[in-house]
């Protein structure tokens, strides 16, 4: 979809926080100079689109009590690849399923971020998953230090 | 107040759920949330202004697509010298268009997610974080296909 000068100053708005009130896409309509059907209209068609994925909150993992992640990595062979992402998908413990290219140095092929309780948690939905598709190589990432993590501000 | 999913009471967890994954579109979203729950708007927004802030809630708002915005995104994976990792960590931080960027316990030690208006500039910034020094290695693993997006939670077992 084009993407006017209204629906940048919209997009830029909504990417911030909304006002805890009662009405709350009344009074970002109001800051953005439209009415509340107009803003609603918008945000209903920005998701028809696709560019707006969701309204929503993202939660704070490590303060939800899933206190481990980790990134796992799985070398899946090509002819494979359309058959093992979708069950991998199905794991509510995995958050993201990815295809990406592979290197001599890095092998793996199909991305999953998981989550859980505790690293166990995470080698045992790991376990799960190579056991469910077959596949056996894999590789876990636990991050050792977080740097940065925002949102991205488009506009 | 201090808050952890182990003191979140239901209605907090319900409330979570319907956070997460539909926060309505309607004029008055709290007021549709109480009803769904069964407690009143204010009780809903009062419980909702504490849970951010704990700060178990971030934000309340749009989750976009920079793909169908037109805009540019990957994954990256470098391989940077151990005495180093740091400095260029926070360098690689300091472009607006990462978003995040953590140390990892692999070779590929720091791994990061960029987001650009365009591919030129993507690659320009991948080619100025190459030159940064203690960089051995840059892997770039743009998305190829996604099977699943979506951060939620179940929070009635958390």
């Amino acid at each position: 979809m084009q993407i006017t000068d209204l629906d940048k100053k919209i997009i830029s708005r909504l990417q911030g926080d909304l006002p805890l009130q009662p009405n709350p896409y009344a009074a970002v309509a109001e800051e953005v100079g439209i009415t509340e059907e107009e803003l609603l209209q918008k945000i209903n068609a920005y998701l028809k689109s696709g560019i707006l994925r969701r309204m929503g909150t993202i939660l704070r993992h490590h303060k939800a009590g899933f206190n481990a992640n980790a990134m796992c990595g799985w070398n899946v062979p090509a002819e494979k690849v359309e058959e093992v992402g979708p069950i991998m998908a199905q794991f509510k413990e995995a958050s993201h399923v990815y295809h990406r290219p592979t290197y001599p140095d890095w092998p793996y092929n199909l991305f999953t971020m998981l989550h859980g309780k505790s690293k166990e948690d995470l080698e045992e939905v790991a376990a799960q998953i190579s056991k469910e598709t077959g596949i056996t190589d894999y590789k876990l990432l636990y991050s050792t230090k977080e740097y940065k993590k925002t949102s991205m501000k488009y506009f | 107040m201090k808050q952890s999913a182990a003191n979140l009471s239901g209605f907090d967890r319900e409330i979570l759920n319907i956070l997460q994954s539909r926060y309505p579109l309607v004029s008055r979203p709290y007021a549709a949330i109480a009803q769904e729950v069964g407690l009143t708007e204010e009780e809903v927004m009062k419980r909702v202004a504490t849970l951010k802030e704990s700060g178990l809630v971030r934000r309340i708002g749009g989750i976009f697509d920079s793909q169908k915005m037109g805009f540019s995104s990957t994954l990256v994976a470098l391989k940077v010298q151990e005495d180093k990792t740091d400095a260029v960590a926070q360098a690689v931080s300091a472009y607006p268009g990462v978003t995040h960027n953590y140390q990892r316990a692999h070779e590929f030690n720091v791994w990061f997610t960029l987001v650009t208006r365009s591919e030129e500039e993507l690659q320009k910034t991948l080619n100025e974080i190459m030159d940064l020094d203690g960089v051995v290695k840059l892997r770039n693993l743009p998305a190829l296909n996604l099977f699943k997006i979506g951060v939620n939670f179940d929070m009635s077992e958390a």
